[in-house]
């Protein structure tokens, strides 16, 4: 893996909001082209890791790399799915321009370049043939890979999905997990979730932020092996643990 | 139906240049309130825009003081609102940003204060000012000079809206996605504070805070029923704005009644109207 650049790298990370504590002594990296999980209960600090990520936050102590720079430097080159939660179903909008958004940087927006990306977003996520139909008639697994899409749309380094399949039916959540599997290698793809047990069979390794550092209730990340189980997915082995900052080829090196 | 048919006359009459005034400030207030109005409702901000039409009371009432007390001779009552405005605008903004958990209250609190500054010192001031004139204006008192800074204000306002459309959508539609792209997502709400702030003191000065607020609201949430996407609703807000403004103007002058609200009577009737033919369509859709 040393010869692969490092996609994300935190080191001796800490974080706290006013009175209060949230993360300490965190410390992992991964390299460009894996497929990472990182999993944790509501309320240990995945949004907060996922700001910090992002440079919507800055951390307390310690640096964070995002694809060799700072996160607030490189993060257009992040093609990030957030879980847009407080959606207004009322905003007057088409499928085509929520993707068209993920070249709000860029010159091309208003080209005809602009719209074949766009197209190809959608139908590397099975959504052209609904381009024009307006945002708020989808369904909520459409909407998020129209958000995929979106996402997709720049040609991002990397994808960082948040709680991907959340609310998510069966099929939506096996048509969304097709679409990755067809980037994996590609692009560097982070999922963030809040399902401790299992991930899906995609995954390369696993990042786990529930250990309490201190009597504050700070936590910090650590990383779990997985094995593989009959129905597709690997299960996470909670009762061992890998250093964050350790790669997992170099774990099976000794 | 004379009336009206006199109404159209003294349109087209060079006797009465006011009437002209009045609708051609209506066309050209028609763009702000379309425009603006639109990127209010989708930010829903309206309650903010509401806060600093009321708040600019404060300066006028202000103004009105300095002037007539002769501390500040002729201090025009529109530099009072503008500075009121702005200030509300930064007020409310840094509350909006900084501490969402209390924006209401300032909302609120700038809102019934600037008022209320707004009354005591127009009582305080010698000879007779009525607060209700401000809060309803009245558009047939439009002269050219004020047409020529509606114009250059149209003007501004399209012009940034023009260049600034995607960023503006993309905040409005998600905000963390925007700031992830790298739009300075608080400095976009800041300015699209600043510039409402600016037009509601000029679009109030003409026709009433009361219709300020209500043009901003009822064109565009009636536009939003069946626009397929932000840059339709801006301009069929427009439209309906220009629709309301004249049938406004018209039926003040046939029935001799307040414009300004004449004018939101009609955009709330027809928003109401809407409102309810639409939720009896979804009904009729479900099985």
């Amino acid at each position: 893996m040393k010869d692969i650049p490092i996609a994300l790298k935190f080191s001796d990370v800490s974080f706290s909001y006013p009175h209060l504590d949230v993360l300490c002594d965190v410390s992992f990296h991964f390299h460009s082209g894996e497929f990472i999980a990182l999993v944790g209960p509501n309320g240990s600090g995945k949004t907060t890791l996922l700001k910090l990520i992002l440079g919507l936050e800055e951390p307390s102590g310690g640096t964070i790399e995002l694809l060799g720079q700072m996160p607030k430097r490189s993060r257009t080159l992040v093609g990030y799915v957030p879980q847009h939660a407080s959606y207004d179903p009322s905003f007057p909008i088409s499928v085509r321009e929520v993707v068209r958004m993920g070249l709000v940087d860029r010159r091309l927006r208003r080209t005809d370049r602009a719209d074949e990306a766009v197209l190809k977003a959608l139908s590397h996520v099975e959504m052209e043939s609904l381009a024009d139909r307006p945002y708020s008639e989808l369904s909520g697994g459409q909407r998020r890979r129209v958000l995929v899409a979106r996402a997709l749309v720049g040609g991002p380094a990397m994808l960082i999905l948040d709680e991907p399949t959340a609310n998510m039916d069966r099929d939506s959540e096996r048509r969304l997990y097709e679409t990755l599997a067809t980037l994996k290698g590609d692009v560097t793809i982070l999922i963030v979730t809040h399902d401790m047990r299992t991930v899906s069979a995609l995954v390369d390794r696993v990042f786990c932020i529930d250990a309490l550092k201190t009597e504050y209730g700070a936590r910090t990340v650590i990383q779990h092996p997985l094995v593989d189980i009959d129905d597709g997915t690997k299960r996470v082995l909670h009762e061992m643990e890998i250093p964050a900052d350790q790669c997992w080829q170099e774990v099976q090196r000794g | 139906m004379d009336n009206l048919i006199s109404f159209f006359h003294a349109l087209i009459s060079p006797d009465f240049p006011f009437v002209r005034n009045a609708f051609v400030a209506g066309a050209l207030s028609s763009v702000l309130f379309g425009l603006l109005g639109s990127v209010v409702t989708v930010k829903r901000i309206a309650s903010l825009a509401g806060a600093i039409s009321h708040a600019v009371l404060g300066g006028i009432g202000l103004a009105l003081y300095l002037s007539a007390t002769g501390i500040v001779p002729n201090l025009s009552p529109m530099a009072g609102a503008i500075v009121f405005a702005l200030l509300s605008a930064l007020l409310i903004g840094t509350a909006s940003l900084k501490s969402k958990q209390r924006e209401d209250t300032v909302i609120q609190a700038i809102w019934a204060v600037g008022m209320s500054i707004g009354v005591l010192f127009m009582a305080k001031t010698p000879g007779y000012s009525d607060p209700s004139s401000y809060l309803f204006g009245n558009i047939l008192l439009i002269g050219t000079q004020d047409l020529w800074l509606l114009l250059i204000l149209d003007v501004a306002v399209i012009a940034l809206i023009w260049r600034y459309y995607a960023q503006i959508e993309a905040t409005a539609f998600d905000e963390e996605f925007a700031q992830v792209r790298g739009i300075p997502t608080q400095a976009v709400f800041l300015a699209i504070l600043a510039v409402t702030a600016i037009a509601v003191v000029l679009l109030q000065t003409f026709v009433g805070i009361v219709m300020v607020i209500a043009m901003l609201t009822l064109p565009a949430g009636t536009a939003g029923f069946g626009a397929k996407n932000l840059a339709t609703m801006m301009a069929v807000s427009t439209l309906y704005s220009f629709v309301y403004s004249t049938a406004g103007l018209a039926a003040g002058w046939a029935l001799d009644a307040p414009v300004g609200a004449m004018v939101v009577v009609i955009a709330g009737l027809f928003y109401l109207s809407m409102l309810l033919a639409n939720v009896l369509k979804k009904r009729r859709r479900r099985p």
